[in-house]
C-alpha cells in the first residue's frame, strides 16, 4: 500500500541510494547501541574509563540488570531510533550475577540473530561479546571492532527510509513537520 | 481404519467428550471448522485433502468451545501443535481425545483442487503423515511421491541475497501488512492473553500499519514462535496481504534444529526450546 505522501520519500530507499558510498556524507559517524548488563560489561566499561583507555565515542551504553533482561524488542527498537549498529554485551558463561540469566539469553540471541540475519540485518550491525568487570581492555577491543564494521557497512539507511514512510498521517514527517502537497489550512478545518 | 464420523459418532454416544471439533464439507473443494455437539451432528463430520484448518487453535483457553473433555480431529501437523501446547501446560492431555488422521498432503487454499502441485508447501517437508499421538486413528488420505520443497528453495534463494537486498525484499513484503493480527489469531501457539502488540505502556510496536510498526510486529510475531512453531502455515494461509510468513517460521525452525536439535511439538513431556538452556550451547559467534 502506498499513499500519495510516499512518492518522494520513496526514492529516498532506492536501490543505488542503500550502499553506503553513495550516502554516506564525510560528517556521518556510527550510532551504537550498547545494551550492557550491570554487573560487568557496564562495571568493565566504567574501568576502561577510570584506566584512561582511550575508545571510540560512538557507542551509547543502556545499562540492564542482567542480560537475560533483553528483550529482542530492544534491539528492534535500537534500530527504529536510528542506530546503524547494536551491541549486546554481558557476564562470561559461568559468572553471571543471576546463575543463568546469560545462559537464557546466549539461546535466544542464536535464534534471534539468525531470524535478523534472514531479513537482512546482518552481523555487521549486530554484535554479541561477554566482557567482565576487570576485562576493560577487552571492553576497548570489542567497541573499537564494533565501530569499524558498522562504519565499514554505511549507515543503515535501509532501516531509516521504513522509519521515515509513515502511513498514517499521511502529511506528517516523521519529525512532525508539514510535508509538501499537503491540503492548505483553512479558518474552518482549523478550528474543527 | 474407522473413518472420523464414526469415531465422533461413538465418543459422542458414550459421553466420553462434550463436542467433537472437526471439518464439515463447505461447497466444492473446501471445508469449515465443525463443532459437533450431538452424535447426530457427527454425521456432518468429514476428512479430506481440504481439510487445511488446524483445530488445535479452538483448544486453547481462549476460544475452548464448551467446558470439558473434547475431541479434536487432527492432522500430523495439528498434533504437533497439541504436544506444543501440552508443553507449555496450555492443555492437558486428559482433557483431550485426539483423533489423528492419517493424512498424505493437502491443497494449498481453500477452493483449490487437489494435485501434486497445487500441494501444501508444508506437506513436501512433513514427517507426520501418520500423527505420532493419538487416542484413536481414522482413516484419511494417502501419502504421495515426494513434493517439491518450494519453501525450502525460496529460503536459500533469498540466503544467497546480499543482505541489503534481503533488507528489501521483506521490507517490501511486510509494507503490505495491514496489521489485522489474523496470523496471531488462527495460531494456536499464539496462546497469551494479551499479546505484546497490544499493550500500550510502553508501546514497543507502533499501532499503526507504518512501515516501521510492520516490520516491528511481524519480527516479533516470528521470534515470539521460535522453537514453538509447528510449521502448521496457517498463518500464512490466513494473511489477507500474502506475507510469505513461513518462510520465517521456517528459517527459526531450521535455526533450531541446526544448533539445538530442537524440533518443536514432538514430545509432550520435552522442556520447551527458550524456556531451558544447555551450558554447552553455541557461543562462537560473542565476541
Amino acid at each position: 500500500m502506498r499513499w500519495p505522501c510516499e512518492q518522494d520519500m520513496n526514492t529516498i530507499g532506492s536501490h543505488n541510494e542503500t550502499h553506503a558510498e553513495t550516502t554516506t556524507p564525510a560528517s556521518w559517524e556510527p550510532k551504537i547501541i550498547a545494551f550492557v548488563c550491570n554487573w560487568c560489561t557496564y562495571t568493565g566499561a566504567d574501568l576502561a574509563g577510570t584506566s584512561r583507555l582511550k575508545q571510540p565515542p560512538q557507542a551509547r551504553l543502556i545499562r540492564v540488570p542482567c542480560t537475560g533482561r533483553i528483550d529482542p524488542l530492544f534491539i528492534i527498537k535500537a534500530f527504529e531510533s536510528g542506530a546503524d549498529g547494536v551491541l549486546v554485551s554481558g557476564c562470561h558463561p559461568f559468572d553471571c550475577h543471576y546463575n543463568t540469566g546469560n545462559f537464557h539469553a546466549r539461546r535466544r540471541w542464536t535464534l534471534f540473530r539468525a531470524l535478523l540475519d534472514f531479513v537482512g540485518i546482518d552481523s555487521a550491525r549486530l554484535h554479541f561479546s561477554w566482557v567482565s568487570a576487570s576485562e576493560g581492555k577487552k571492553w576497548v577491543d570489542v567497541i573499537t571492532k564494533v565501530v569499524r564494521d558498522v562504519r565499514a557497512r554505511g549507515p543503515f539507511q535501509a532501516y531509516r527510509t521504513i522509519n521515515r514512510r509513515f502511513a498514517f498521517p499521511p502529511y506528517i514527517t516523521d519529525h512532525g513537520e508539514e510535508r509538501e502537497g499537503a491540503p492548505e489550512k483553512t479558518k474552518e478545518s482549523a478550528h474543527a | 481404519m474407522p473413518e472420523v464420523a464414526a469415531i465422533a459418532k461413538d465418543l459422542l454416544e458414550r459421553g466420553v467428550v462434550k463436542a467433537v471439533i472437526g471439518y464439515a464439507a463447505a461447497g466444492p473443494n473446501r471445508t469449515r471448522p465443525f463443532i459437533a455437539r450431538t452424535a447426530e451432528q457427527a454425521n456432518a463430520l468429514v476428512f479430506n485433502r481440504h481439510a487445511l484448518n488446524n483445530l488445535a487453535v479452538f483448544l486453547t483457553r481462549r476460544r475452548k468451545p464448551v467446558a470439558g473433555p473434547v475431541a479434536v480431529v487432527a492432522k500430523g501437523c495439528d498434533v504437533r501443535a497439541l504436544i506444543m501446547l501440552m508443553q507449555e501446560q496450555q492443555v492437558r492431555r486428559e482433557d483431550v481425545h485426539i483423533i489423528g488422521v492419517t493424512c498424505g498432503g493437502v491443497a494449498s487454499s481453500m477452493g483449490t483442487p487437489w494435485s501434486v502441485e497445487t500441494a501444501a508447501p508444508k506437506c513436501a517437508h512433513c514427517r507426520f503423515h501418520t500423527p505420532h499421538l493419538y487416542d484413536s486413528l481414522a482413516e484419511g488420505t494417502e501419502e504421495v511421491g515426494p513434493l517439491p520443497d518450494r519453501s525450502g528453495e525460496r529460503i536459500k534463494e533469498l540466503e544467497a541475497l546480499p543482505p541489503d537486498e534481503r533488507f528489501a525484499f521483506w521490507a517490501e513484503q511486510f509494507s503490505r501488512c495491514i496489521r489485522c493480527y489474523a496470523c496471531r489469531e488462527v495460531c494456536p501457539i499464539c496462546s497469551c492473553e494479551q499479546c505484546v502488540a497490544d499493550k500500550n505502556q510502553p508501546q514497543w510496536i507502533d499501532r499503526s500499519p507504518t512501515s516501521r510498526g510492520n516490520f516491528a510486529w511481524n519480527l516479533v510475531r516470528a521470534f515470539h514462535l521460535a522453537g514453538r512453531c509447528i510449521g502448521c502455515n496457517e498463518c500464512e494461509r490466513a494473511c489477507p496481504a500474502d506475507i510469505p510468513l513461513s518462510l520465517l517460521n521456517r528459517k527459526l525452525a531450521m535455526t533450531a534444529l541446526e544448533e539445538f536439535h530442537y524440533i518443536a511439538g514432538t514430545d509432550p513431556a520435552a522442556p520447551t526450546l527458550v524456556g531451558t538452556y544447555d551450558k554447552t550451547d553455541r557461543q562462537d559467534y560473542i565476541a
